[in-house]
């Protein structure tokens, strides 16, 4: 048995693999947390018998995203497959039905994605004035703490790159963002922050982003701007797609 | 069509839900108790994309403002038609300027209150769900009100069986479909439900995997539509996890850094970052629905052909019913 079929039917039978020695065993385990690992090969796994997620090996950037972006055109088109989701260099496919055989459809993505050329989308770019800090931005003093780094250092270092929309997801009309200067990065919260306002500028992780409308969310809230993102009357109902860019500019920081 | 009486807080209009937006960030919505739903729309002849009431509080009135076939299904409420007790799983015709009381339910979570023709409100992107974080679908993207006027779509006005005064009704799905057993044996009051383990299974500590099947997990007062967040022993994995936002479903059972994990629902966001233990099956989310905040679920392990068995089970119940209903109403199924 290939190690694709391996690892699907790991995730989806007992899950009761023993991990002693995970180590030894990275290319059978579906479970291993390192996604980050560009040596290791793709991780599948099923979300239940409603999705199947595919997860790229190597760094999150540009190129890894434009070969997803790549496979879920491919894989939108197959049988079965109600829907093709790029997430941060991966891919989630929603099932009409689940497949009996779901080791037959990992073995295709895994095919498909070696097959996978990048797939070049040049969108449009948006400048997004920002105000940092202050009541919107409750959590800067977060990553103040977590990066060692001052206000002024965080804004300067959020606020230079020409961001890249590499998905969109979260709620409607929310852009996953790449190209976040990594010295900046800070932990998702230990609990979710209830009823943050919409225009919200946050970072989880390596990623940033800005909520599209008021909501629930784990990110660490820096900014806020004012945007509409979404218009549920429109056939295409998001304002921004992947290959689209944002550049975040300094209205204000309030300290 | 009806007007609703209470401040009905929480209470949305909700069909089967949103597909196919997921790659918009437009998560899928619909009755959390799928099943109610189309039972009840079963019951009334409906189209199964019709859209219904779903109602998590109580008490919850309603006066009927022109005579309208209505159906009860879900949680085991205690309803009145005026005076007249409507039995849960039931259909009946209500006339003009009735107010129908659905009670505390005495078991269950959520009740679904059904018209004929099914709630006439726009589709859109697909769908007459609510869709409460973008505020749209539904009745104007949000909760009901009191004074809220929601209407039925038009059917052609055919000599009806619901008509007659004793209407009909359905056997629970939970009696048909049975409770399901755990080892060691539950309290009859917690809710049973199978999960397949997820992607980051593996990344807790042996303790913690034996602590999630073995104990019992309290639904928490923060659970509602997005998500059930659940108090229990704390998951402790083996290292910290930063995932990649990716794609996700209802029923995953995200664990954040508390330790203490929640089960995405309808309303969830389509994508997450925090790691996954499991993924409680899709053919038990309407068990899920019917658990009330302050009870208790315990998690069964299940395997993937099992769980699409389930699935195929659920199909051959709904097959059934509508086949005996048919049979009842005296029109093909």
């Amino acid at each position: 048995m290939s190690p694709i079929l391996e690892r699907v039917l790991d995730a989806t039978t007992t899950g009761a693999m023993t991990s002693e020695r995970p180590q030894q065993n990275v290319q059978r385990n579906a479970h291993m947390m390192t996604p980050s690992d560009p040596d290791q090969q793709p991780r599948i796994s099923l979300l239940g018998t409603s999705a199947m997620l595919f997860e790229a090996p190597g760094e999150l950037d540009l190129q890894t995203q434009r070969r997803i972006w790549a496979l879920g055109q491919r894989a939108a088109t197959w049988e079965g497959i109600r829907e093709a989701v790029p997430g941060m260099s991966n891919l989630m496919l929603t099932f009409d039905r689940p497949p009996r055989q779901p080791a037959s459809l990992a073995a295709a993505l895994h095919d498909a994605w070696e097959a996978a050329e990048e797939l070049s989308l040049e969108g449009k770019t948006v400048v997004l004035p920002v105000q940092y800090g202050g009541d919107f931005g409750p959590h800067l003093s977060d990553v103040v703490a977590h990066t060692g780094l001052t206000v002024d250092e965080i804004v300067a270092l959020h606020s230079e790159p020409l961001y890249t929309v590499y998905a969109l997801g979260s709620h409607p009309g929310y852009c996953y963002l790449g190209g976040m200067d990594p010295r900046i990065a800070a932990p998702r919260r230990k609990v979710p922050v209830l009823g943050l306002p919409g225009g919200a500028v946050s970072i989880g992780g390596v990623q940033t982003g800005v909520s599209a409308s008021a909501g629930p969310s784990g990110w660490n809230t820096i900014g806020h701007t004012d945007m509409s993102f979404f218009d549920p009357t429109r056939t295409n109902p998001a304002m921004l797609a992947p290959g689209d860019m944002i550049r975040f500019s300094v209205e204000r920081i309030v300290r | 069509m009806i007007e609703v009486l209470s401040n009905a807080a929480l209470a949305t209009i909700q069909d089967r839900g949103r597909q196919g937006y997921l790659r918009y960030g437009v998560g899928t919505s619909g009755a959390m108790d799928r099943v109610a739903l189309a039972i009840g729309n079963l019951m009334l002849g409906n189209p199964d994309d019709a859209a219904g009431i779903e109602i998590p509080l109580f008490p919850f009135r309603v006066r009927f403002t022109q005579d309208a076939a209505f159906a009860l299904t879900g949680a085991d409420c205690s309803a009145r038609l005026g005076e007249r007790p409507v039995l849960p799983w039931w259909t009946l015709q209500a006339k003009k300027d009735d107010v129908l009381t659905i009670g505390v339910p005495a078991s269950g979570a959520r009740c679904y209150l059904l018209l004929k023709g099914g709630v006439d409100v726009p589709v859109v992107l697909g769908s007459r769900s609510t869709q409460l974080r973008g505020e749209f679908g539904g009745f104007l993207g949000r909760q009901l009100k009191k004074g809220d006027v929601v209407h039925a779509a038009a059917v052609e006005s055919v000599h009806s069986e619901t008509n007659d005064a004793a209407g009909f009704g359905v056997t629970p799905p939970s009696w048909t479909l049975g409770e399901l057993d755990t080892s060691p044996v539950t309290d009859s009051a917690d809710t049973v439900v199978r999960v397949l383990p997820a992607a980051e299974y593996e990344s807790y500590e042996q303790d913690s995997i034996e602590a999630f099947w073995r104990e019992s997990w309290k639904v928490t007062p923060q659970s509602d539509r997005y998500g059930y967040r659940l108090g229990g022993p704390v998951l402790i994995s083996k290292h910290p996890v930063e995932m990649r936002s990716h794609g996700i479903v209802p029923g995953v059972i995200q664990v954040p850094p508390s330790g203490q994990p929640i089960i995405q629902l309808r309303d969830a966001q389509p994508s997450g970052g925090y790691p996954k233990i499991g993924t409680v099956i899709e053919a038990d989310l309407w068990r899920l629905a019917q658990a009330r905040i302050g009870s208790k679920l315990r998690f069964v392990q299940a395997g993937y052909e099992e769980a699409v068995d389930a699935l195929d089970e659920l199909d051959r119940y709904m097959t059934k019913l509508r086949n005996l209903v048919g049979l009842h109403r005296g029109t093909r199924p």
